[in-house]
């Protein structure tokens, strides 16, 4: 069995091992994610997400090449990958390929990359997923890279755990309007326009850019060497406007690299962004709270099931099934052993 | 609230320089058609890469398919890097056209198994589930 303090050394063994007993939420895994969290915290958690195949382990590929070797400003960081596919509903197996796109990192003891099946979870995580991220960042890894499955819709659970959230798109793929889903700009921090060397792009990012200009009427918004600046329009704009941030649209070829570095520079002013404005700290604070009141009721759920004596929620189900009962008195019954209204 | 079953992990690896991964792509579906978990990792890679995927995965079982004849190099080197990474637990499973003299060679050095082609997946899977879950109660 991996201890906390052999994963907290280093040993990759051991947290490979643990990452097991976390995906299945073993009472082991579950353990020693409570020792672990209070090293929790620091790494920048990245999520990727988009249609399937418009490029996401590419991406990931590229951008983790990028913080092992960037430009020389800046100091390599150590990356984790978490790369989910869907598993089968039929058989509850799965092939997970995102590996294939990323050997360029291969050898690198910087960059460590896990696969996991979605495991029947819908929306683009597995339900341990969290669980694996968090066991990354308290190891020291400083970048977190998640790559959804590649659902298309928009993928709500990865903006709610990820700092920041790139939404992948690629031209050829349903490049109007109507393909681009609403509710990408709720969880897009920036817009990836993939496979820029193919024809199309020019319509993919029209696209994207009148979908930017919808849902932001008011403001006139444009990059200056690299900061985002606020042009007050006529209407009166709060002076905090700075604070607002309108995604980005980046261009990529993640087959060869282009747009990389500014992809990698757009994410740094996020994060830089989140810190200056209180954002990460909210963030986090809206995180742990769903995270704990999703863990207190499946506890609350399981400590009623323990109570209740067996047989009687079919007894009390089959009554409701005769409308001898409403449903709101059915619960009542199940909660309080009476059946008042 | 239901425990989660315990999959098995299998990864699937191409060494060697020849180009064609369609067996090992057909083995990859018939394990996840019996509710395996496998990572597949593409051609033309090292044993180095091959040990390093299966240690970052946690695999129970790593599955070579091996065409270019390279089967007594690549096969003897990826089962010491596991063993150096402490996997030794990991069964190994070849598949290629193999002379009768390499199969003898080849399990006395710790394959499990063996396959030319031909091979029906069924008895892959379950020799694969045999190897693992034979041992998961010792
Ligand atoms: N022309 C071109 N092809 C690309 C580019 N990026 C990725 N591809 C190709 O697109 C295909 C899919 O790439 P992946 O990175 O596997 O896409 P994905 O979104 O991770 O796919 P799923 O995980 O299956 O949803 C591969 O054949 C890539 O080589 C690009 O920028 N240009
Ligand atoms: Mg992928």
């Amino acid at each position: 069995m991996a201890s906390v303090q052999d994963v907290l050394s280093g040993n990759r063994l051991s947290l490979a091992r643990l990452l097991s007993q976390i995906e299945n939420d073993t009472s082991a895994g579950r353990a020693a994610l409570s020792d672990l969290f209070p090293h929790t915290g620091n790494a920048h958690l990245i999520g990727v997400t988009g249609a399937p195949g418009t490029g996401k382990s590419s991406l990931v590929n590229q951008l983790a090449h990028y913080y092992r070797h960037p430009p020389e400003n800046l100091s390599p960081k150590s990356v984790a990958i978490v790369a989910i596919d869907p598993s089968s509903p039929f058989s509850g197996g799965a092939v997970l390929g995102d590996r294939v796109r990323m050997r360029d990192l291969a050898g690198d003891p910087g960059v460590f990359i896990r696969s996991m099946a979605s495991r029947g979870s819908l929306g683009g995580l597995a339900r341990t997923t969290s669980g694996v991220v968090q066991a990354f960042d308290a190891t020291g890894y400083e970048v977190v890279l998640i790559e959804t499955v590649g659902a298309g819709q928009a993928e709500v659970d990865i903006a709610r755990l990820a700092h920041t959230t790139l939404v992948v798109e690629a031209p050829g793929l349903g490049d109007d309007i109507q393909a681009i889903k609403a509710g990408i700009l709720e969880i897009a921090d920036i817009l990836v326009v993939n496979k820029a060397d193919r024809p199309g792009v020019e319509n993919t990012e029209r696209a994207l850019r009148n979908m930017l200009n919808l849902a932001h009427p008011i403001k006139r918004v444009y990059r200056h060497h690299g900061t985002l600046e606020v042009v007050p329009s006529a209407i009166a704009v709060p002076t905090e406007s700075e604070s607002i941030w309108i995604p980005a649209i980046q261009k990529t070829v993640a087959t060869d690299g282009t747009g990389i570095q500014e992809l990698g520079d757009l994410i740094t002013q996020h994060k830089e962004h989140l810190e200056n404005t209180g954002d990460w700290e909210s963030r986090e604070r809206t995180r742990l709270s769903a995270e704990l009141d999703d863990l207190l009721h499946a506890a609350l759920v399981s400590c009623w099931e323990d109570t209740l004596p067996a047989g009687r929620y079919q007894e009390v189900f089959d009554q409701l099934i005769e409308r001898v009962i409403s449903p709101r008195q059915a619960v009542n019954a199940l909660l309080n052993g009476t059946q008042d209204k | 609230m239901s425990k989660t079953e315990r999959k098995i992990r299998v990864l699937i690896a191409k060494p060697g320089l020849d180009g064609h991964d369609r067996g090992a792509k057909v083995v990859a579906r018939a394990l996840r058609d019996a509710g395996m978990e496998v990572i597949y990792t593409g051609l033309r890679q090292t044993p180095e890469m091959i040990a390093e995927a299966a240690l970052q995965e946690d695999v129970d079982v790593v599955g070579l398919s091996i065409l270019s004849g390279a089967h007594m190099a690549l096969a003897p080197r990826v089962i010491e890097l596991l063993k150096s990474n402490g996997q030794e637990h990991v069964k190994i499973f070849l598949g290629g056209i193999i002379p009768n003299e390499d199969v003898i060679k080849l399990q006395e050095i710790g394959v499990t198994g063996i396959y030319g082609p031909g091979t029906l997946t069924t008895q892959i899977v379950s020799d694969v589930r045999m190897g693992v879950l034979g041992e998961v109660n010792n």
